[in-house]
C-alpha cells in the first residue's frame, strides 16, 4: 500500500500540521523585528561606466555586511536595492523614480558619472528623496543641483585639482597641455586646472577635448604643442586602455613631456599591461592609493579584506580584475554617512526625509576610522560637499608608489552656494 | 608638430579607418546587392567577431600570434554560421520582403547585443596583438599592427574580388543579384545563394571586428559606429557595388583621418553625413551603383 494525499500517515499529518503552524507564526516573528532601512543604489552595471559599477557594487555590499554585522542602522537591518542605469542620464532619472516610488527606498545613492548625476538629480529633487552621489563632479558644490543632492563620500574635482596644481608646477613644469573628456566632468578639469596652474605662474598651452564615447585617440595627440612641459591627462570609459596605449605608441622612444594623469585614465587597468611601459616614472593623482602604501592607516588592511582586494588593488580571486580603487571607497563612506545621519536624526521612515537631510547638513568633522578608509574628511553642510586629503603616486617598476599627500585644507575653496537657505 | 608629419599621421590613421570600414561595408553592400536586404544588425556581427576573438584568444594558450591566428579563422566562421541560421530562421520566412527584413534585423540587432551583454558582460576586454612592433619615425611612433590591419584588409578585399569575379560561386551570386527569377529558372538554388551571401557578409563584418580588437577592445556596444559608417560608405559607393564601396571607404576613412586631425572629429562626421545627403539628392543610386 502506498502513502499519498489520500492515505496520509500519522507522521505525515503531524509534519504538515507543524509546517502550517510555523508558516502562520512567521509573519508575527518578522514584524517583531524592525523593518529594514531600504537604500536604493543607482548602479552603472552596464554601459560605459560598467567597470566602476562592478566595484561600486562590491564595495557597497562589503560595507552593508559590516554595518549589518554591527547591528544595522539604529538597530534596524539595512537592505540595498541595486538598479542598473546603463550609465545613461535618461535611464538614470527613471531609476531614481523606480527606486523611490515602486521600491519604497528611504533614499538613493551611488551615482558616479556626472552626466547621469545631472540627469537624475532634478528628479530626486521633485520626489523629495535624499540623493547621495559618489561622483567627484563639482556639480554639487557649484550650486547647480538641489537641496536633496549631497556628495558626502568623495572630494570633488575642483578641490582635487587645486591641491595638484602647486605640486605639478613645482615638480614637473609650468607649460601644461590638457587632454580631457568633453563633458561635465572633463570641463571641471579644464576650468579649474587652467585657473589653478595660472595661480602658480604656469599656463595651459592647449586644451584637447575628447568625446567620451571615442574609441581611437591617436588623431588627437598631434595637437599637443611641442613646447609642452607637462601633459595632463584624464580619460574615462571603456576605452581608457586604448587611450594610454596609443599615447605610448605616439611618443614611442622619442622625447616626451612629463606625464601627469588622473588615475581615472587607468582605473580598472593593470599598470603592468604590455604597452604601458612608457608610463614608468610618470605621476598620477590618486584619491586612495591602489597599491597599499607603506604608511597606510590601521584600517586599510581590514577594508581591503572586506571588499576582496589584494595589496596591489586587484581582486583577491582574479589578479587581472583591477579595482577602481580611487573611487569605490566613496560608496563605503557614503553608507556610513547615512548611518550616522539616520541615527542622529532619529529617522523612522520616508516622512522623516527632510529631517534626515538637515541632520546630514549638520555634520562637519568625519575622523579617520573604519567608516572612512580613505582618510579623515570635512563635510560642508552649506555646499553639500565633503573634503579629504589627496595623493600623488609615481609608476615605479610598473607599480604605483605613493610619493606625496596633500592636506584637507589645501583643497578648500570659497562656498559657491548655500543649499541650507533653499526650500525643500 | 610640423605640417608634413602631421599630415602623414592623419593619412595613416585614415587608412586604418578606411581598411576596417571597407571590410565591414563590403559585407553590408554584398547582402544588399544580392539579397536586397538592408541588414541593420550588421554592426552586431562586427561586435560578435571582436567578442569571439576575445573568447578564442583567452581559451587558447600559447603565444599571442598563434591564439590570434586561431581567432581570425574561428570567429568569422562562427559568426557566419550564426548568420546562416538567422537567414534560414528569420529572413527566409519573411520571403526577403524589404520592409519586413528591416524590422526583423532591428530585432536581431537587439537580440545579439543583449545576448552579448548577458553572456559576455558589460566590460571592455583587450586582446593582445599578435605582435608588438612599433615603428619609430623621427616625429612620432606608430603601431606596426595598425599597418598590418591595412595590409590584411587589402588582401581580404582582393580575395573577395577574385571570388566574386573568378569563381563559379561568385558568378552564381552575381547572376542572382542581376535577376533572381531568371537565375532560379536556370536552376540556381536561390535559397542557398541567399544563405551563403548573408553568411559571407556577416563573416566579413566579423573579420573586421577581429582585426580591430587588438587596437580597440571588445565591448558589447561597439557595433554602433561601424554600422553607421558602413551605411554611409555603402550609400555613397552605391549599394551592391564592391568597387564603389572600396572607393567610398577610402574617401570617408581618409577624410575622417585628415579632418578630425586638422579640425575636429565632429566636423568629419558632419561632412560625411552631408556627403550622404548630397549623394542621395543628386545621385540616389550612389557613385558607382547601377540605376535601379
Amino acid at each position: 500500500m502506498t502513502n499519498g494525499l489520500l492515505h496520509p500517515t500519522r507522521r505525515g499529518l503531524l509534519m504538515a500540521g507543524g509546517a502550517g503552524l510555523l508558516t502562520a507564526a512567521l509573519p508575527g516573528y518578522v514584524a517583531a523585528q524592525a523593518a529594514p532601512v531600504k537604500i536604493g543604489f543607482q548602479l552603472h552595471r552596464t554601459g560605459i561606466g560598467a567597470a566602476y559599477g562592478r566595484w561600486y557594487e562590491r564595495t557597497a555590499q562589503a560595507a552593508l555586511k559590516a554595518i549589518n554585522d554591527a547591528g544595522g542602522i539604529a538597530g534596524r537591518p539595512v537592505e540595498i536595492l541595486f538598479e542598473d542605469d546603463a550609465t545613461d542620464p535618461k535611464r538614470g532619472s527613471e531609476v531614481v523614480d523606480k527606486l523611490t516610488q515602486s521600491d519604497g527606498c528611504d533614499l538613493v545613492m551611488g551615482t558616479l558619472f556626472s552626466h547621469v548625476v545631472m540627469g537624475s538629480a532634478p528628479r530626486a529633487g521633485e520626489l523629495k528623496v535624499p540623493y547621495l552621489v559618489c561622483s567627484e563632479g563639482y556639480h554639487v558644490a557649484s550650486g547647480a543641483l538641489n537641496r536633496w543632492t549631497l556628495q558626502p563620500g568623495i572630494t570633488d574635482v575642483r578641490a582635487q585639482i587645486s591641491t595638484m596644481a602647486p605640486w605639478v608646477a613645482a615638480n614637473l613644469g609650468k607649460k601644461v597641455t590638457m587632454v580631457f573628456p568633453d563633458y561635465a566632468f572633463g570641463h571641471d578639469h579644464r576650468d579649474f586646472f587652467t585657473a589653478a596652474i595660472q595661480a602658480q605662474g604656469g599656463e595651459v598651452v592647449a586644451q584637447i577635448a575628447v568625446p567620451p564615447t571615442e574609441t581611437s585617440f591617436t588623431r588627437y595627440f598631434p595637437q599637443i604643442p611641442a613646447e609642452t612641459e607637462v601633459l595632463y591627462h584624464v580619460m574615462v570609459g571603456p576605452a581608457v586602455l586604448t587611450f594610454v596605449k596609443e599615447l605610448g605608441e605616439f611618443y614611442g622612444t622619442g622625447a616626451k613631456p612629463a606625464l601627469f594623469g588622473f588615475i581615472d585614465s587607468l582605473e580598472a587597468v593593470d599598470t603592468a599591461t604590455p604597452g604601458l611601459e612608457f608610463l614608468e616614472g610618470s605621476h598620477f593623482w590618486e584619491a586612495h592609493p591602489r597599491v597599499k602604501a607603506a604608511d597606510a592607516g590601521e584600517h586599510e588592511g581590514h577594508y581591503r579584506a572586506a571588499v576582496g582586494v589584494d595589496d596591489n588593488g586587484a581582486s583577491v580571486s582574479d589578479a587581472a580584475d583591477v579595482s577602481t580603487y580611487s573611487h569605490m571607497f566613496s560608496t563605503w563612506e557614503t553608507l556610513y554617512f547615512i548611518k550616522q545621519a539616520m541615527e542622529a536624526s532619529g529617522y523612522t521612515g520616508p516622512a522623516d526625509r527632510q529631517k534626515l537631510v538637515e541632520a546630514m547638513e549638520a555634520i562637519t568633522d568625519l575622523p579617520y576610522g573604519i567608516e572612512r578608509p580613505q582618510g579623515a574628511k570635512r563635510f560642508n553642510g552649506k555646499t553639500h560637499q565633503v573634503f579629504g586629503a589627496q595623493h600623488i603616486s609615481q609608476v615605479q617598476g610598473g607599480k604605483l608608489v605613493k610619493v606625496h599627500t596633500t592636506t584637507i585644507d589645501e583643497g578648500m575653496y570659497e562656498d559657491a552656494v548655500d543649499y541650507t537657505t533653499m526650500y525643500f | 608638430m610640423a605640417f608634413g608629419p602631421f599630415l602623414l599621421l592623419a593619412l595613416m590613421e585614415g587608412l586604418v579607418t578606411a581598411a576596417v570600414l571597407a571590410l565591414a561595408a563590403a559585407g553590408l553592400s554584398l547582402v544588399f546587392g544580392v539579397m536586397r536586404v538592408v541588414n541593420v544588425a550588421h554592426g552586431e556581427f562586427y561586435m560578435l567577431g571582436a567578442v569571439l576573438a576575445w573568447a578564442v584568444t583567452t581559451m587558447i594558450p600559447g603565444p599571442p600570434a598563434l591564439a590570434f591566428l586561431a581567432a581570425v579563422i574561428i570567429a568569422p566562421l562562427l559568426v557566419a554560421a550564426l548568420a546562416a541560421a538567422a537567414d534560414g530562421l528569420i529572413l527566409k520566412r519573411l520571403n526577403y520582403d524589404p520592409e519586413a527584413t528591416i524590422v526583423a534585423t532591428i530585432g536581431l540587432l537587439y537580440i545579439l547585443q543583449q545576448a552579448a551583454l548577458s553572456l559576455y558582460g558589460p566590460n571592455a576586454n583587450p586582446v593582445t596583438a599578435p605582435f608588438e612592433w612599433r615603428i619609430q619615425l623621427p616625429w612620432f611612433g606608430y603601431s606596426g599592427y595598425k599597418l598590418f590591419v591595412v595590409f590584411a584588409a587589402g588582401m581580404v578585399l582582393l580575395a573577395l574580388w577574385l571570388f566574386m569575379n573568378r569563381t563559379k560561386a561568385g558568378l552564381v551570386m552575381r547572376a542572382t543579384q542581376v535577376d533572381r527569377t531568371t537565375a532560379q529558372a536556370f536552376g540556381i538554388n536561390v535559397d542557398r545563394v541567399y544563405m551563403g551571401t548573408f553568411a559571407l557578409g556577416a563573416g566579413l563584418a566579423a573579420l573586421a571586428g577581429v582585426l580591430v580588437v587588438p587596437i580597440q577592445q571588445a565591448q558589447y556596444l561597439m557595433g554602433h559606429d561601424p554600422l553607421l559608417l558602413s551605411f554611409i560608405v555603402v550609400i555613397i559607393g552605391g549599394l551592391g557595388s564592391l568597387r564603389g564601396t572600396l572607393i567610398a571607404a577610402l574617401v570617408i576613412g581618409l577624410s575622417d583621418g585628415v579632418i578630425s586631425m586638422f579640425f575636429t572629429p565632429t566636423l568629419a562626421k558632419i561632412l560625411a553625413t552631408l556627403l550622404v545627403a548630397m549623394v542621395l539628392v543628386f545621385r540616389p543610386q550612389g557613385l558607382f551603383g547601377a540605376k535601379a
